[in-house]
């Protein structure tokens, strides 16, 4: 799995110091867009805190009730500001990271892209804008995550995500349907309004389920969880923005939005509350396992996604303050993190935990930053991610289900994220002599200024939680429960459990970081003992998939049109002689029919032909015997009324004469290709003749409806002025079928003669 | 073929047929017959003067190449049915004159009917000597 | 009688698919033929039958004189039959110029478009 994640981002021929000298020139332009995105939505805020809304609509497909609508309210908000805000420092971190990068430019675009595409989501107020926009996140995060194209591990991991996020997706398109349909509208607020009739549906279950199947994928819920540390290939600004703060949010933002309509079931409950406790033991102790500071906190990634899932199962309030403020905590420390592990490795040239160390003095910048953002993480006062620990110890207190279980996976999780805080962000730049591959120097501003004001944020909204409480988390828990809350958060709750469980958190946190020398060897050990990770399941799921696919190639695509003939003839005698079957239609004949000689003869004729054709060995046995079938049906339209077939059924006959005449003389007897056993064949052409004869009986059996030709019959003469009404219907009623049909008659003769001609200039140049 | 028995004969038969074609064509609306049927006997009365006298004889008598009869077929037959559509009527409704006609007389009838059902003619003709006189010329 | 020729469709579809199925690109097309010829019967079966009426109006009435056979079905197949022509001509050319450029009527030797698979061996 560490290959997977090599540094490859940038050119490897490029000194540490380069970017710097580098003029800016115009690279803070693609920024702004950002930069206005945010300022924008803040100034929405005013609004949002009074518990407003902002809607915007415009039709879409009105024929199918979808529309194009906008909805902002605390949850799209919260969302919002941490895209477009994070976005900004990405981007501008971005122009110095990869600065000089062959298609930097298209970097720039996929990035901007996938703002738009992930704010389009979080902002959507109908389920298809929703679901298009989702769409738009995934495709947009394929390129960036093979954005190297030229290793194969970027774009395995492209494709793994790709494919896992998408077959997701398409989960969710079902849900989504079932959902609208048991709604009875598309409108998310509309939806929404409607929890109560969705619950007590018949389809609630499967809708859940699908449901889950998209926001679980996204957000890399175990089992799916491999492909978000795979996803690490990507440069480190995508693994900053979409792989931490952004994309893989908005499984949660699903579950969130969702969250209204769904939840309150055993089932809701359940699946959020296991999937999630899960997820979070098993990503942090894979995270103590990677010396790859990336990779490390990729799966603490993991972790805080499963944590978030965790607590959207509840129905306290707390608990969702807790998720929505540990949302905020996670986005504000995880990016400045990743951008951290970036400089370093920009400037240092590694981003191994085992060749860093002691950076402090030369980059003493990056390292303020890293440690207020590891002091967020693991949760120490006064930083904001101390308020979230907390609340998310209350909350899992106060889930009235299973409180055990989940303060237990909580407290477990976070003493393991206070470990891997301490590795990611104490270790490299702590402890001894400076060790790292090149000369370290201080990264420019364009670099640190991301993770130091992230950082300060997190510490800012920790000393004064008001700022983020009344405006952002309130009216987010609000759209969340879908009913008025108040949430009020504060540094010191008093000495009680939460506080308690903190200590521990802290003194379990402590053990593990002085122990996971030993502990990464035992699990490495551990890991080597099982039978397969889940990434060598979907490699042998994929090779599966592909051994599935060649092998009905082989039996479906053979090349031999025999082979072609014999599929479709079987498929359609099984399809109609089932359908005939199960609806009964079947209807023998009761009694012969007193027949007169010459129909008798001219039916024994046309079988006779037929047989003929069928078992002839010589080709002029064969076109005399057509020539008796076809003589024998224009027999058949003169005995039953119908001169015009007749004729035109001899002079085509004639025809087809002179043609395969002309043509013969050039071709090899019939016996070229002849098989000897054909039982197969026998039986299955007995069996299609059958099946068509017994719909044809059917057919006769059923009464007619002779309306069409009534109308014929008596508009003939009065409207088109035809006695031969046969002619009138070809030139005048159906005169546009007719014509479309002489069109294809003359493609027909102009092909074939295309064909004669083309032979012609190959043979003589 | 060498034979001057066909050959002689070729020239009587062609030119009958040719003629009873134009009649197939023109009672189509009233009694059996029509474009399909008269293009049919068209065709194979030229397909017989090729197979007499041979494909280059065969597209001397035609005059035009058999390809571009078709094509012009197609086009008249399209024109007969936008002709409706300047009179307002829905495409390919039939259009009718009757030239002097009387309380009694209903005179001489022409239509747009006709003039597609020369288009379907021609469309056939073309089409069949296409595939006969290119594939006699291959062989 | 529609009974009858019921059965005869029948007849002429298995005949058609029986030399259908086989390998030599000839017999394919006579089967077409065959299969051309039965689905006309078949459109004009449905129509039902009206023995020696055709579809015509007396000169100076306004409708036909008792029942006519249906003329719906027959301008269907009417058009089909030419347009089989069409497909039959095209079919044989196609036939012709494989034969040249291929020099087989063995469709399983044609494999220009889908090469036999290399890989393991198994067809």
């Amino acid at each position: 799995m560490n290959e997977s994640a090599a540094p490859e981002d940038r050119p490897a021929d490029r000194g540490p110091g380069e970017a710097a000298a580098r003029p800016a020139g115009a690279g803070w332009l693609p920024a702004l867009l950002p930069a206005a995105l945010a300022a924008a939505f803040a100034a929405a805020l005013p609004t949002i805190a009074g518990g407003g809304t902002i809607r915007l609509a415009a039709d879409w497909v009105p024929s199918l009730g979808i529309s194009f609508s906008l909805l902002l309210d605390g949850l799209s908000l919260t969302f919002a500001l941490l895209i477009s805000g994070i976005g900004f420092f990405v981007t501008l971190y971005a122009r110095t990271y990869l600065a000089g990068h062959a298609h930097l430019g298209r970097f720039t675009l996929y990035l901007l892209a996938f703002m738009v595409a992930m704010l389009g989501l979080v902002l959507a107020d109908n389920l298809i804008t929703l679901f298009v926009f989702w769409e738009l996140t995934t495709l947009t995060s394929y390129f960036l995550i093979g954005f190297n194209h030229a290793s194969a591990a970027s774009r395995r991991s492209a494709l793994q995500a790709l494919l896992l996020t998408g077959a997701g997706g398409l989960a969710l398109l079902a849900g989504m349907i079932l959902l609208g349909g048991v709604a009875g509208s598309f409108e998310l607020s509309e939806i929404l309004a409607r929890g109560d009739l969705i619950r007590d549906h018949d389809l609630y279950l499967p809708i859940l389920v699908l449901v889950l199947l998209g926001a679980f994928t996204k957000s890399a819920q175990v089992p799916f969880h491999f492909w978000l540390p795979n996803a690490m290939a990507a440069p480190t600004p995508v693994s900053a923005y979409l792989h931490s703060a952004t994309m893989v949010k908005a499984g949660i933002y699903l579950l969130a939005r969702m969250h209204p309509a769904l939840s309150g079931t055993d089932a809701w409950i359940w699946s959020l509350t296991l999937f999630g406790a899960v997820t979070a033991l098993v990503a942090s102790v894979i995270a103590l396992r990677q010396t790859d500071l990336k990779l490390a906190l990729a799966y603490t990634t993991v972790m805080a996604l499963g944590t978030l899932t965790m607590f959207l199962g509840a129905e306290a309030t707390v608990a969702v303050a807790a998720a929505m403020t540990f949302l905020v905590v996670h986005s504000l420390y995880k990016a400045s993190l990743f951008l951290i592990v970036g400089i370093l490795d920009h400037q240092a040239g590694s981003r191994d935990a085992e060749r860093l160390g002691g950076l402090a003095r030369a980059m003493p910048i990056t390292a303020a930053a890293a440690a207020a953002a590891a002091l967020s993480m693991a949760g120490f006062p006064p930083f904001l991610g101390f308020i979230g620990k907390e609340l998310k110890y209350e909350g899992a207190l106060a889930i009235a289900s299973e409180p055990a279980v989940v303060a237990t996976a909580a407290v477990l999780a976070n003493a393991l994220m206070v470990a891997v805080a301490g590795i990611v962000a104490l270790r490299p730049f702590h402890g001894g002599r400076p060790r790292a591959p090149r000369t370290p120097r201080e990264a420019p501003v364009t670099l640190w200024i991301g993770p130091v004001v992230l950082a300060g944020l997190g510490l800012l909204f920790g000393l004064a939680p008001a700022l983020i409480a009344d405006s952002l988390i309130q009216p987010a828990v609000t759209a969340i429960l879908g009913r008025p809350e108040t949430v009020k958060l504060a540094l010191w709750h008093g000495i009680n459990l939460p506080l308690a469980l903190s200590l521990l958190t802290f003194a379990l946190g402590l053990a593990v970081y002085v122990g996971h020398e030993r502990l990464r060897r035992g699990l490495i050990r551990l890991e080597a003992g099982l039978p397969a990770t889940a990434d060598q399941v979907w490699d042998r799921l994929l090779d599966g998939l592909k051994a599935l696919a060649a092998a009905q190639t082989r039996l479906l695509q053979s090349g031999l049109l025999r082979r072609y003939m014999f599929i479709t003839f079987a498929s359609v005698a099984v399809a109609v002689g089932v359908t005939l079957a199960a609806t009964g239609a079947v209807r023998l004949p009761a009694a012969w029919p007193e027949l007169l000689f010459k129909h008798w003869a001219s039916v024994a004729l046309i079988a006779a032909g037929a047989v003929m054709t069928a078992l002839s060995k010589t080709r002029l046995a064969a076109i005399c015997a057509l020539g008796v079938v076809g003589v024998g049906v224009a027999l058949l339209f003169v005995m039953f009324g119908a001169p015009d077939l007749a004729i035109t059924q001899l002079l085509v006959e004639t025809l087809v004469v002179v043609l395969v005449g002309v043509v013969m003389l050039r071709l090899p007897s019939l016996e070229q290709g002849a098989r000897r056993r054909r039982g197969a064949d026998i039986v299955l052409s007995v069996a299609v003749g059958a099946v068509v004869a017994l719909t044809l009986l059917a057919v006769v059996g059923a009464p007619l409806d002779r309306a069409v030709t009534d109308y014929f019959e008596t508009a003939s003469v009065a409207q088109a002025f035809g006695r031969n009404i046969v002619n009138v219907i070809l030139v005048d009623f159906r005169a546009l079928d007719t014509f479309g049909e002489v069109a294809v008659v003359a493609v027909a003769a102009i092909g074939a003669y295309a064909l004669i001609r083309g032979t012609r200039r190959k043979e003589r140049p | 073929m060498n034979s001057l028995i066909l050959r002689t004969a070729t020239r009587l038969l062609v030119a009958l047929m040719l003629l009873f074609s134009v009649y197939m064509l023109l009672r189509g609306h009233n009694e059996p017959g029509g474009g399909f049927i008269g293009g049919l006997l068209a065709g194979i009365g030229f397909a017989l003067y090729a197979i007499a006298h041979g494909t280059a004889a065969a597209r001397r008598a035609l005059r035009f190449e058999p390809q571009a009869i078709a094509m012009v077929g197609l086009g008249i037959a399209l024109l007969a049915g936008l002709w409706a559509a300047m009179f307002g009527d829905p495409l390919f409704t039939g259009q009718w004159w009757f030239v002097g006609a009387g309380d009694d007389d209903k005179g001489l009838p022409l239509s747009s009917v006709l003039v597609f059902d020369i288009g379907v003619y021609l469309v056939v003709v073309g089409a069949v000597l296409t595939l006969v006189l290119g594939l006699e010329e291959e062989v | 009688m529609e009974t009858v020729l019921a059965l005869l469709v029948g007849v002429l579809v298995a005949a058609a698919v029986y030399l259908m199925l086989a390998r030599n690109v000839l017999r394919f097309l006579f089967g077409l033929v065959l299969l051309g010829n039965a689905a006309n019967l078949t459109i004009f079966i449905a129509g039902r039958l009206t023995p020696e009426l055709p579809p015509l109006v007396p000169e100076g009435l306004a409708a036909p004189a008792g029942q006519v056979a249906n003329a719906l079905p027959q301008a269907l197949v009417l058009t089909a039959i030419v347009i089989g022509f069409g497909l039959l001509a095209f079919t044989l050319v196609l036939v012709y110029r494989g034969y040249q450029t291929l020099g087989t009527l063995d469709s399983d030797a044609m494999r220009v478009a889908e090469p036999a698979d290399t890989t393991d061996g198994t067809p």
